[in-house]
């Protein structure tokens, strides 16, 4: 699954980051006196990318299905919140590491105790430990209960006293976002074909097998529930910081729900899907609060008929679109002579 | 805390455990041999509250609404089986997850359309509208006492079926090996139909029958859902019998937690999942 993609990936992938980049050069002649509510918005999108990134590693290329990711988003955005100083900016260069920190040791608490688990039962305690948090904070004085918490000052990027990068600006924070969106997903791909991600989509096929080659699966499993959740934590820090404050509906189990949707639509275990994923739920939802008060039910048949139509998301279709298929299958069967069956086919014919 | 005050958190305790384990049971039986996770039980047990205010409001009578109600509800189940949960039996859970997370969007709104954002409550209908003298200084509604041996009657009637029916053998054997059974010319597709009806005819019937104790409110369905599979995880899923202690253990849990430590009250579920965890991964009867 993590093999080599169609070339066309990269030049639509390529395109869309240059057409995303270049938003503040074009957005205003598109949009109008509304480019600036578009940057907020494309800027949310970022965000919400890198939060689905970061559940793929789990789900598309683990096979772990977490229903409590949005425990990681939330505890970002209340670390950001509740460490930031009342009348003045945080500084960056600590808060993203405090950020990083709590939630590898909260990742590293839950992971011990999930990790064991597998199928339904991970689904259910990963839902369960989100659950968990979300009662903890929206029942606590000093996590602000259901109001959550008001960040006055975004934190500063700074060396010494020049600053390096004014966060306050929409259009600095939207490059951030941006960036630490690439970076997050240079990195995922970096792992992924790694000796450790070939570990980890060992394991995916076939646990059992790596267990008896002498894998201890519950470590590798452990390290990349703890990266993934980092991960998360910082996407919700970025969201705490856009909009000021952290909430408990950040955090409770509709926000899981939907990022597992934002993955499932883009397609998993991809690490370039989701990101995909993330834009076209959050444009889907978009128009459909804007054509109706009861967008909730437009959402859900969308995500009814998006699970029984297009089960391998918009990447699938782009790896492998309906058109090409019959002659990518030749393409397949040609190349099989000349070694054994490569890992990419034996997940084919498992899924197809 | 004196005697009295303690029996009556008792029974409030066991009164919610009993009401639980008419959820969870659907939901652990619908996993067990369907392989299927449903988001949506909880959002069953909403519109059966639903159903029954309405009907309540329209026919005047509490009785003749659960009447009205039942059927509605099981019809509901065959509809929802037959149209989407077909395709997905052979599908990872990550795709039930997906679509039953959506029908709990579609089903959430379309009580909002039907039925409003607004609260609702149905009076105790009678003849229980009314309190018994237990002990000397215990006065206990007579309302909880009836839904308490309900529910036991169901916990009971479940059990009979389960252990000692033909039909229960087959339910057992397809929790084990779905493809056996099918093996042995038994239709696995009609099986599958009925469980699934039968699951979300109990979760509707526990809200029909919550309805006079609690308040009815858009939502209501997935606090309980969650709850549920707490229980359903401490229990072992699957497992009729963990499902109906994991539900005692939660209720009381829930009970006394909210009236010795009401700061930690709604993390003491969790609290408890995390230690059963900790000690069995699979559950107390897996």
């Amino acid at each position: 699954m993590l093999h080599r993609y169609p070339k066309r990936v990269a030049i639509i992938m390529l395109v869309l980051t240059a057409l995303v980049a270049t938003f503040p050069l074009w957005g205003e002649a598109a949009f109008g006196n509304q480019a600036n509510f578009m940057l907020e918005k494309l800027t949310f999108m970022l965000i919400l990318a890198l939060f689905a990134m970061s559940l793929d590693l789990l789900v598309g290329v683990l096979g772990l299905v977490s229903l409590g990711h949005a425990l990681f988003f939330g505890l970002g955005a209340y670390t950001l919140a509740l460490a930031s100083p009342d009348f003045s900016p945080a500084s960056m260069w600590w808060m993203l590491p405090l950020v990083m920190c709590i939630a590898a040791c909260v990742g590293l608490l839950i992971g011990v105790l999930v990790i064991r688990t597998k199928g339904i039962f991970f689904i259910m305690t990963t839902l369960a430990f989100g659950q968990m948090l979300y009662y903890f904070v929206s029942t606590s004085r000093f996590a602000g209960g259901t109001d959550g918490v008001f960040i006055m000052f975004r934190p500063s990027l700074a060396i010494g006293k020049s600053t390096l990068l004014d966060l306050d600006n929409p259009y600095s924070f939207f490059y951030f976002c941006l960036g630490m969106l690439l970076i997050g997903y240079l990195f995922l791909r970096w792992l992924t074909r790694s000796y450790f991600g070939q570990v980890l989509d060992g394991i995916h096929d076939n646990e059992q097998r790596m267990q008896a080659l002498g894998y201890a699966t519950g470590g590798y499993k452990l390290i990349a529930f703890v990266i993934s959740g980092v991960m998360a934590a910082i996407a919700g820090m970025l969201a705490a910081m856009q909009y000021g404050f952290a909430n408990p509906a950040q955090l409770g189990w509709h926000t899981s729900g939907e990022v597992l949707m934002m993955l499932i639509l883009g397609g998993m275990g991809t690490i370039f899907g989701p990101i995909l994923g993330a834009f076209a739920y959050e444009i889907l939802l978009f128009t459909y609060e804007h054509m109706t008060t009861h967008w909730p039910i437009l959402m859900g048949l969308t995500i009814i008929f998006a699970v029984l139509i297009l089960p391998r998301g918009i990447a699938g279709l782009i790896i492998a679109p309906p058109w090409h298929r019959k002659r990518h299958m030749t393409a397949n069967t040609s190349e099989v002579p000349q070694g054994p069956p490569s890992a990419q086919s034996v997940t084919n014919s498992k899924e197809g | 805390m004196d005697l009295a005050f303690f029996s009556v958190q008792l029974l409030n305790g066991l009164q919610y455990g009993l009401l639980l384990f008419l959820i969870a049971s659907g939901l652990t039986l619908i996993f067990g041999i369907m392989g299927i996770i449903n988001l949506a039980h909880g959002a069953m047990y909403m519109i059966g509250a639903y159903l029954v205010y309405d009907l309540t409001m329209r026919l005047g009578n509490f009785w003749l609404a659960i009447v009205v109600a039942i059927p509605i509800a099981i019809a509901l189940g065959l509809i929802i089986e037959r149209l989407f949960l077909d395709t997905l039996y052979k599908r990872d859970h990550l795709y039930q997850v997906l679509l039953t997370f959506g029908m709990i969007l579609v089903l959430n709104e379309v009580q909002r359309i039907i039925w409003g954002g607004n609260v609702h409550s149905v009076p105790v209908p009678a003849p229980f509208d009314s309190s018994i003298q237990l002990t000397s200084n215990l006065r206990y509604s007579v309302y909880r006492l009836f839904v308490m041996g309900v529910c036991l009657a169901l916990a009971g009637v479940i059990y009979w079926i389960i252990r000692h029916t033909r039909l229960g053998i087959i339910i057992r054997a397809g929790a084990v090996n779905r493809d056996m059974v099918e093996g042995l010319g038994i239709n696995v597709r009609t099986l599958f139909t009925l469980i699934f009806s039968a699951g979300v005819a109990l979760t509707a019937f526990a809200g029909m029958i919550a309805a006079p104790l609690t308040s009815i409110t858009p939502g209501m369905g997935d606090s309980i859902l969650i709850t549920c599979f707490v229980v359903v995880v401490i229990g072992g899923i699957g497992s009729i019998k963990g499902a109906f202690w994991g539900a005692i253990i939660i209720g009381m849990a829930t009970t006394f937690g909210s009236v010795l430590i009401p700061s930690l009250a709604s993390m003491v579920i969790y609290l408890i999942m995390a230690a059963v965890l900790l000690v069995k991964p699979r559950g107390l009867f897996a």
